[in-house]
């Protein structure tokens, strides 16, 4: 059986192929302003990497904040769902799984079989997100990565008090004039998206295995920060990213047989 | 007077509302140490009455500073608005 | 950020005096000094009513700010500080006036204020600032009997509003102006957060409109933020507006539809509202400890 997910996020749109249990193609592509066209771009894409033609897929679910964009999709299913069913796939001990994108942060209590017991959402206000380091290694005039990179060199952790992004470049502009060294504002913005990525975890409880995903787990230094924070290590999947399109393409598996 | 801390953000709004008339006939003061966030303290307002007021320190991130009170399922109830005699105590989230 | 841009939320330095009073035939002479994040102002007060006034920008120094606006206030009168009888600070500099003799918030102080320049029919006031939002609710006293203040989020600041006109690159001043040049209103930018919202803009200019339609959307946008904060703590006529955003022409007049309340004008410089409010509290204060025989 061939099934897809696609997960069409704030920033970008993932795209899963499942071809009998196996991942077999997959397509990512900014999400741009015309959601629904980039998406069957990225569907298209994927299909070509997993050898298939689009009308061999049986079932699409869509899910993600565009998921309604989706013609193609047969069903939809939320955010918080397909990161629930995608992580126990991937890695069946975790329990908690927190999911930090561009724009967002969920954090969610799972079963074993995958199924949501709890969570909590942190949306719509970029300093409880991804996009908070994006601004700030914007307004120190380097890449994400290396910006991610540097944080970890810090020494000491200084607070920041802006709870804006808006507010906190001034205030990063002012540390820069007061010769803070780039390592600790680096530490210090983690710091700060990881405390309230933090809190909000922590109102549905951590359980082990906690397992990181979405694209800010890419980003050694917010790692660092959150699990500090948290004071816990997390298991990682290796397409961090792509958990979401998967437990979507996994639920489409399920959908499919149920029609039967 | 009701003085309403906290701030709206995108994600939402996030107000501890104090009904100050309230702490005018409170006594005990038990918001102070209910509190696990030390978010209260007793103030002098700008009209020389001792009242209950939020932390400058926390008006801005009240979202996350009470988190730890307010869990995703079964919220119990909030340790400030309990112990409050007065009820002049309330959250907008 | 252009000097311009910033002109307008600083407002220009100037200075205003009774010329037709002589404070030496006065009382209770008291000052009133509200330092603030861009601009900084002082009000002196001859029995409760206004003698001089000064405003000056607000320098890396908050103390100096606060010095230099009250010699501002105090030039040419042949006052000096030695004859004001009570000096109160407000404003988010206020625990930096070095010669107050008490703070007072500026909730309090801008409520105080609105009640003298307005009249005390007053009941709503709104103050706008580069980095802040408050929305009052007075009694006729002037007394504040519900308030919100927003410092956490750019939203709904003149902050957000720097942002927007940074990326469209039009002057913050001519942002109100332009957002009238479309021909039908559009629906208001659905993102809050300036972050966001700077994104949706962007998307919206690529989609082909023009950058009058997008100050519109925006504009509309903050109007309603705002007229919300104001129905929240019980929006009630009359209304009044200071800072810098009565200005903006593009998001008071929105504010004014949404609410179905046209905001009052009075003949005094609604930007001094926090600094005359302080001078008023100075005098009820002093009365205060003269009674008490601590003066
Ligand atoms: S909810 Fe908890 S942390 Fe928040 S003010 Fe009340 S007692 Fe304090
Ligand atoms: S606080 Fe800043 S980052 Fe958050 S919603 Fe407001 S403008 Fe956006």
């Amino acid at each position: 059986m061939i099934t897809a997910g696609i997960d069409v996020g704030s920033k970008t749109i993932k795209v899963v192929i499942l071809k009998d249990g196996r991942v077999t193609g997959r397509g990512m592509k900014a999400a741009g302003l015309e959601q629904a066209e980039s998406a069957t771009v990225c569907l298209r894409q994927a299909a070509a990497e997993a050898g298939i033609k689009e009308s061999d897929i049986e079932q699409i679910v869509s899910t993600g904040a565009g998921r309604k964009a989706v013609s193609q999709a047969n069903s939809q299913i939320t955010e918080v769902g397909a990161d629930a069913v995608g992580t126990v796939h991937v890695l069946p001990e975790a329990r908690t799984v927190i999911d930090v994108g561009a724009e967002e942060g969920r954090g969610i209590k799972v079963s074993a079989e995958g199924k949501v017991v709890d969570f909590a959402v942190n949306e719509k206000c970029a300093a409880g997100a991804g996009s908070f380091a994006e601004s700030m290694s914007r307004a120190l005039e380097m890449t994400l990565e290396e910006f991610g990179q540097i944080s970890l060199k810090s020494t000491r952790s200084i607070p920041m008090n802006a709870q804006c992004t808006v507010f906190a470049e001034s205030e990063v502009v002012s540390l820069l004039h007061a010769e803070t060294s780039k390592e600790d504002i680096s530490r210090a913005v983690h710091d700060a998206i990881a405390s309230r990525v933090a809190s909000m975890v922590r109102r549905v409880g951590i359980e082990q295995k906690v397992a990181l995903i979405g694209g800010v787990a890419y980003n050694p230094g917010f790692v660092n920060s959150l699990s500090r924070s948290l004071e816990t290590e997390f298991v990682i999947p290796d397409d961090r990213e792509y958990i979401g399109a998967l437990g979507a393409a996994l639920v489409a598996v399920e959908r499919s047989k149920g029609n039967k | 007077m009701k003085a309403n801390y906290g701030y709206t953000d995108g994600s939402g709004d996030y107000y501890i509302t104090i009904e100050t008339e309230g702490c005018l006939k409170c006594t005990e003061h038990d918001c102070v140490d209910a509190c696990p966030q030390d978010v209260f303290a007793i103030i002098e307002d700008d009209y020389d009455d001792l009242v209950a007021a939020v932390v400058e320190e926390h008006r801005r991130s009240l979202a996350y500073v009470c988190s730890e009170c307010k869990p995703a399922s079964d919220p119990p109830p909030l340790p400030c608005v309990e112990a409050c005699p007065q009820n002049a105590i309330s959250h907008s989230w | 950020m252009t000097e311009n841009k910033q002109e307008f939320w600083r407002w220009s330095e100037y200075n205003w005096r009774d010329e037709n009073k002589d404070w030496r035939e006065g009382n209770i002479v008291t000052a009133g000094i509200d330092v603030g994040s861009v601009s900084s102002q002082a009000v002196i007060c001859v029995d409760g009513e206004l003698y001089a006034f000064n405003n000056v920008r607000t320098g890396s120094n908050s103390p100096d700010s606060a010095r230099r606006a009250l010699e501002g206030a105090l030039k040419d009168t042949g006052m000096t500080r030695d004859d004001i009888n009570f000096v109160v600070g407000t404003g988010y500099g206020r625990v930096n006036v070095p010669f107050a003799d008490k703070a007072v918030t500026e909730i309090a102080c801008h409520a105080r204020g609105a009640n003298f320049m307005a009249g005390n029919e007053v009941r709503t006031i709104l103050d706008m600032g580069g980095q802040d939002c408050k929305a009052i609710h007075c009694d006729e006293k002037g007394k504040v009997t519900n308030f919100k203040m927003n410092d956490k989020c750019a939203a709904g600041t003149g902050r957000g509003m720097e942002v927007l006109a940074d990326l469209l690159e039009v002057p913050v001043t001519e942002i109100g102006e332009m957002s009238f040049q479309v021909d039908e209103e559009p629906p208001p930018v659905s993102s809050t957060c300036v972050v966001f919202a700077k994104s949706e803009s962007m998307a919206l200019l690529k989609d082909g409109w023009p950058k009058s339609k997008v100050l519109a959307a925006y504009c509309a946008a903050m109007a309603q933020r705002v007229a919300s904060l104001l129905e929240s703590v019980g929006m009630q006529e009359k209304f009044f507006i200071t800072g810098g955003i009565a200005k903006n022409r593009g998001v008071v007049e929105r504010i004014e539809k949404i609410l179905g309340v046209k905001a009052i004008q009075t003949k005094f410089d609604s930007q001094i509202a926090g600094a005359l409010g302080a001078a008023l509290f100075a005098k009820t204060l002093y009365e205060k400890r003269q009674a008490k025989g601590v003066a």
